[in-house]
């Protein structure tokens, strides 16, 4: 899909005039993100020549955070945290039926803290949060996700 | 029981919502009942409460709703009695479990901007004066007394200063920054708003880890209701990108400019060169979220409460592997061992406390023996441990700590911003060092390797990712030997069964 169109317009809904125009190109990468799902080469160029900044500095910031990328993700994505709070919960004893129960088909990615450790293990599908997960629901989140 | 007219009161705390608060809320409201979404009490072992004319019912289900409305279910009682709320000394979580977050009826109702009200009326160096009085210090683990920083701010001269509020929240143990946005973000906004007329700000930001969607949902809406009540001042909510680093105040400027998340070199202090290169005060949420208290009572009445230089309350974060899990604030001074055992009822799992790590995933694991401690900056310091932002990770005797010493450094590799040498390069030949020892190969050796490593990553780090990984690190070793040397394979195996 292409994401040249719809870039201009995300640039300048972020602009306030008041702070630097640089200042909002996470909210700007969010907003692609979102949109189209990553961060393409051609939208990196765009964004290079609207926010006057290099190339390289704009793939160094898209690059640095978690949170976006530059390819779209092949499948559907369950969050689990495997932090510490969630392994002193026993996270880690999951891992190795919901990898192979989601294998192919949904990527079990890790994320360290959910901020809900008093109640681990837990996960996120988007923005819906899961906590006290076992065997059963977990494999209920990954069918549901598949 | 009247159940026409009584109100349901469920959280819609994203824990609450984790543990599947909105099924039982839809479940009330299918049954005719009047539901109210309200912030959490904290009690979070019991989510979803369900809270009618007082009264509290812990661990609702949908299936429980006619039961409940009857008046039948078992009750936990009068929830403002029970004693894990009762015992607590709630300031800045005063209005937890009562109000209704978005409400700026309920906020008015319970004396919100009462502190904005009267910090108008004062002088800007008044208004400092109050701060310093409060002894309040950086909630964020730093403990930098906030008085002496917004003086910096407000002695700066420039054409533009920023209030910026670091809710990066991301250390293992740790949600009180999330339950104040998603339970009482006025508060935040109110102490934000306050902090610019001391210092002389017209901007704030928030910036809040992505991995809170529910609470940066609440923050922009709670920021555009109350917009006419602050303004002049105006604030903007910003969204991490998920790094860990950025909750590191320069590495989170950075990121607020749309840079890389690195790590600047101080000086020049935030303070005095910060976002944009303006004069910026940066503190912890819970910092912020202090400061409405502190102008309504004054800064003595805060000092009043905690022990030493640790003036005032701390609202401790109670987690891991632990019976009564939550959100427990009070006065500094408080004992560890009370917070585990007592309060937090010891493990979930049932089995012995072997230790606990303290201030996130960069502080000591802090074992039993050491449980006598009081909650205080300097007491813990002085064993090598930090407070942090008061998280309390709970572990049972099935930890292997010598995989807990590797994961620091693996997460350490994972999150490091990549400016310093030894964080960058170290953490990850730590993770090797790691597992020749969990292997058993020349652990002597790779053990005095570990230790020369951390010292290079404590004292060649610019920030505490790379300067405090060793604590967990060094602590893990010098409390539980037993788990590195001569590991036993046979207890190995029995873990390996156990989780198996």
């Amino acid at each position: 899909m292409t994401q040249e169109g719809g870039i201009a317009e995300i640039v300048v809904r972020h602009q306030d005039g008041k702070t630097p125009a640089r200042g909002a190109l996470l909210p700007i990468l969010h907003d692609i993100q979102a949109e189209y799902g990553h961060i393409s080469e051609e939208t990196v160029r765009e964004l290079a020549a609207a926010l006057n900044l290099t190339r390289a500095e704009v793939h160094g910031v898209v690059s640095f955070y978690h949170d976006f990328n530059s390819k779209p993700a092949p499948l559907p994505a369950i969050k689990l945290c495997r932090a510490e709070a969630c392994k002193a919960r026993g996270v880690e004893a999951l891992v190795p039926d919901a990898e192979r129960a989601a294998a192919g088909r949904v990527k079990i990615e890790t994320v360290y803290c959910l901020g809900l450790c008093s109640v681990g293990p837990s996960a996120m599908v988007g923005s819906d949060v899961h906590a006290a997960l076992t065997p059963e629901k977990l494999n209920a989140l990954i069918e549901e996700a598949a | 029981m009247s159940t026409e007219k009584s109100i349901v009161r469920i959280s819609d705390d994203a824990l609450a919502l984790a543990l599947g608060a909105d099924k039982v809320a839809a479940a009330f409201e299918k049954a005719g009942a009047t539901v109210q979404r309200v912030s959490s009490w904290g009690m979070h072992w019991l989510e979803p409460l369900i809270e009618i004319d007082g009264v509290g019912y812990g661990n609702a289900a949908p299936g429980d709703v006619a039961t409940i409305l009857a008046g039948s279910a078992p009750s936990i009682g009068r929830i403002e009695d029970h004693p894990f709320i009762a015992e607590q000394q709630r300031l800045t979580f005063a209005r937890a479990g009562k109000t209704r977050p978005l409400s700026l009826e309920d906020y008015a109702a319970t004396g919100g901007w009462i502190g904005l009200d009267k910090a108008r009326a004062m002088s800007a160096q008044a208004i400092v004066e109050e701060v310093k009085a409060s002894g309040l210090r950086g909630r964020g683990g730093a403990g930098f007394p906030a008085g002496i920083k917004w003086d910096t701010v407000r002695n700066a001269r420039a054409d533009q200063k920023y209030i910026v509020c670091n809710a990066d929240e991301g250390d293992s143990g740790t949600f009180a920054d999330r339950m104040v946005m998603e339970g009482d973000p006025y508060m935040l906004i109110e102490g934000m708003a306050i902090a610019g007329l001391a210092v002389g700000a017209d901007k704030g930001y928030v910036y809040i880890r992505s991995e809170y969607p529910h609470a940066i949902a609440k923050m922009r809406a709670a920021v555009k209701h109350c917009a006419h009540i602050i303004a002049p001042f105006s604030i903007e909510i910003r969204m991490g990108a998920g790094a860990y680093v950025c909750g590191e105040e320069t590495s989170l400027l950075n990121s607020l400019e749309g840079r890389r998340g690195e790590v600047r070199a101080k000086p020049p202090l935030p303070a005095i060169k910060g976002l944009f290169g303006k004069p910026t005060v940066i503190n912890n949420l819970l910092t912020l979220a202090a400061i409405p208290w502190i102008i309504e009572h004054g800064g003595q009445a805060y000092a009043d409460y905690g022990m030493g230089r640790s003036r005032g309350t701390i609202p401790v974060q109670i987690a891991g592997n632990v019976k009564y899990g939550g959100l427990y604030e009070t006065a500094f001074g408080i004992s560890l061992g009370d917070l585990v055992n007592r309060i937090g009822g010891g493990t979930a799992s049932g089995r012995p406390v072997r230790c606990a790590q303290v201030g996130g995933p960069l502080g000591a694991y802090v074992p039993v023996e050491q449980f006598h401690l009081p909650f205080d900056y300097e007491a813990f310091a002085a064993v090598d441990a930090l407070i942090g932002h008061a998280g309390i990770t709970v572990f049972d005797d099935s930890v292997d700590m010598a995989q807990m010493a590797r994961f620091a450094l693996e997460f350490c590799a994972a999150e490091s911003c990549g400016k310093c040498t030894p964080c960058r390069l170290g953490s990850t030949r730590g993770v090797e060092v790691m597992d020749q020892i969990i292997a058993g190969r020349d652990v002597e050796r790779n053990l005095g390797l570990i230790e020369d490593l951390s010292d290079t990553m404590k004292y060649g780090s610019l920030c505490a990712l790379g300067g405090f990984t060793p604590y967990p690190v060094m602590s893990a070793i010098k409390y539980f030997p037993e788990d590195f040397k001569n590991r036993d394979l046979t207890r190995e195996s029995e873990r390996a069964g156990e989780h198996a």
